[in-house]
């Protein structure tokens, strides 16, 4: 983020007040921008990844009915991975003039984010081999990332490599790998935890047929979808282009592509259509349905307004799987305040108290105070020094104690 | 237990806080916090850890503003172009400013975390006199810079740099003269004593920060 910060900076000035920055004329250069750009959007692309992780390790404990394995490698795997997103940008510019040598430097890293990867898919691979496991539609979509990530992962190899990579470079070879990846990633997660967790935010299951039919009308057309890119993409196909002459051999893998795309489609639907008419008519789904782990099915379906009446002890991290330990629940802290207990960040020993304060609608006029700025500035440059007044204004009175807040606050006040 | 070794430094606070843990933990099926205190100073507040993740966020924009700043440099073949190097004089002058005020900084820290409301006052309204004199001082060095920031692509990354870290300042000294108003004003919680102390780590880190930014800007033009 603070690339992209600094790098859309420079982009806007450039525009409004003259600078250079990527100005080759006056001694600016356009590969920084790709530089800056890119140093924000790999890693960026493991963001988006780290939602959909998050959500298998959950899935896959809940439907193999045992703790996920490797706990530790899979965190320190995390890790690894965050380092390691930001020593690989230049793969993304394989195609510019930049030194042989470095580029070697940034194969070498993007071939060892396999590694990381690998660490958690053998983990959770393991996971699922000692498990019992639970064919529902969200354990469906938890197996299809399997499938289609590591396809995108392979094809990801083959695209770090300098010489396969200026041979594919804007080629729907790369339209195929990402959507691979992407969606393997990030949406075949997402979808198998909506399955997963619609009764606890509604109350009711979604429907088990519709969703399998879902499932395989997604997979198989996703598949239909983008695997024929991977071939259009070696015939020379290029990205960014929306049409195309005839006879080039291109045509029928499009047309393949776009009947897979209506299979897609008519998936999609039928999850909006499950989704919205479940609302009303899906069966009862108690407040644990799944039998599941996790803090969050201890309390009603859909939850009550601070989910619990005195927060719980958890000692653990499937706590509904744990034999009931003492102490239980978190008592002394007000119940007609916002009172909140701060714990200590590893340990979670209670550590203070803390008063939040009432609603105001002072963040509201925060943000849209900064929406002003921000479009603003995309016509003028002194909206961003203008803007900057009501914003402050605006984060200043947020701040400001108000007495509704201060009175009941300081009679629960006590010094360390 | 991490936290408990932080805290030796403090023996009658940890002392303290045992003994309110330990009537915790005997009281029965609930685990009763009514006797936590309500504030606490340094990482065990969430102030400390926005501070720090806004802190690590803008170091990597000052960090990546000088690499620009070197990747422009390698591309030309003189740096600067044309323009004369920055004045060092008004530079200088806010370096020894900034290193200064860390002084009633580092005062204000120290009173707000002996909840000493006077020495608060005191100290912060020390910190507004130091803003006022070096975002004075900022002002002469924009003009001794010797370039534009439309002149050339080193005029703009000196610009970029100076304004980057202009703006901090500005953000501190506005932040710092809300808490200082406050100070006067009241309400004064107990828990404002860690939003005076937290403001100070973010003085600390606008101070530090400007160091590295300060070699770049007027030493790298004339090192070599």
């Amino acid at each position: 983020m603070p690339s992209v910060m600094l790098a859309s900076t420079a982009l806007i000035l450039d525009r409004l007040v003259g600078t250079h920055f990527f100005n080759p004329a006056e001694g600016g250069d356009v590969l920084l921008w790709q530089h800056l750009f890119w140093f924000f959007g790999h890693p960026e692309v493991y963001l988006i990844f780290i939602p959909g992780l998050g959500f298998l390790s959950t899935l896959i404990a809940t439907y193999a009915r045992r703790p996920v394995f490797g706990y530790p490698a899979m965190v320190l795997a995390l890790i690894a991975t965050a380092f390691l997103a930001f020593g690989l940008w230049v793969h993304h510019m394989f195609a510019t003039p930049l030194p042989e040598l470095g580029k070697s430097f940034f194969t070498a890293v993007s071939l060892l984010i396999a590694v990381p990867s690998a660490v958690q898919i053998f983990c959770w691979l393991v996971t699922l081999a000692t498990g019992r496991l639970w064919f529902t539609s969200a354990m469906l979509f938890a197996l299809a990332f399997f499938v289609i990530l590591v396809l995108g992962g392979m094809t990801g190899l083959m695209l770090g490599m300098v010489p396969l990579d200026l041979q594919l470079h804007d080629t729907y070879f790369v339209v195929a790998h990402l959507h691979y990846v992407l969606i393997g990633g990030a949406v075949f997660p997402l979808f198998g935890a909506i399955y997963h967790w619609y009764p606890k935010f509604t109350g009711r299951l979604m429907s088990e047929r519709l969703g399998r039919w879902h499932f395989w009308l997604f997979f198989i057309g996703f598949n239909v979808t983008f695997f024929p890119m991977h071939l259009l993409g070696m015939k020379g196909m290029p990205r960014r282009v929306y049409t195309y002459a005839e006879g080039l051999g291109w045509d029928r893998l499009n047309l393949t592509a776009t009947l897979g795309a209506l299979l897609l489609a008519a998936g999609v639907l039928l999850f909006v259509v499950n989704a919205w008419r479940s609302r009303r008519d899906g069966a009862p789904a108690g407040d644990d349905p799944w039998r599941a782990g996790t803090l969050e099915w201890a309390t009603s379906s859909p939850p009550n307004a601070g989910n619990f009446v005195a927060p719980p002890v958890v000692h653990g991290i499937e706590p509904q799987w744990q034999p009931p330990r003492q102490p239980s629940q978190v008592r002394g802290l007000a119940l007609d305040k916002r009172e909140v207990l701060v714990t200590s960040v590893l340990d979670a020993e209670p550590d203070h108290r803390l008063v939040f304060p009432t609603p105001s609608i002072w963040p509201f006029a925060g943000a849209l105070a900064t929406t002003v700025l921000f479009i603003g500035s995309i016509f003028t440059p002194w909206a961003a020094v203008w803007g900057l007044v009501p914003v402050a204004v605006a984060l200043t009175a947020w701040f400001w104690p108000k007495p509704r807040d201060t009175g009941p606050s300081v009679a629960l006040e006590r010094a360390p | 237990m991490s936290l408990v070794q932080s805290l030796l430094h403090n023996e009658p606070a940890l002392q303290q806080r045992r003994a309110a843990q330990q009537r915790v933990r005997e009281d029965g099926a609930a685990l009763d916090v009514s006797a936590l205190p309500s504030f606490g100073f340094g990482h065990r507040s969430i102030l400390w850890w926005a501070t720090v993740g806004l802190m690590a966020i803008e170091s990597t924009v000052f960090a990546l503003a000088i690499v620009a700043y070197f990747y422009l440099r390698s591309q030309s073949t003189l740096w600067p172009p044309t323009e004369a190097p920055p004045l060092w004089r008004w530079g200088t002058l806010n370096t020894v400013v900034l290193a200064l005020s860390l002084l009633p900084n580092w005062w204000a820290k120290q009173r707000a975390e002996a909840l000493d409301r006077r020495g608060v006052r005191i100290g912060l309204t020390l910190c507004m006199l130091c803003s006022l004199v070096f975002l004075a001082v900022r002002g002469f060095e924009f003009g001794a810079l010797n370039c534009r920031w439309d002149s050339s692509a080193y005029g703009s990354i000196v610009w970029m740099l100076l304004g980057l870290h202009t703006l901090h300042l500005i953000t501190d000294t506005w932040d710092s003269g809300v808490l200082t108003v406050l100070a006067f004003t009241g309400p004064f919680e107990l828990k404002r004593y860690v939003d005076v102390s937290e403001n100070a780590l973010y003085w600390y880190f606008v101070v530090f920060s400007w160091l590295p930014i300060y070699a770049v800007i007027y030493a790298a033009p004339r090192a070599w």
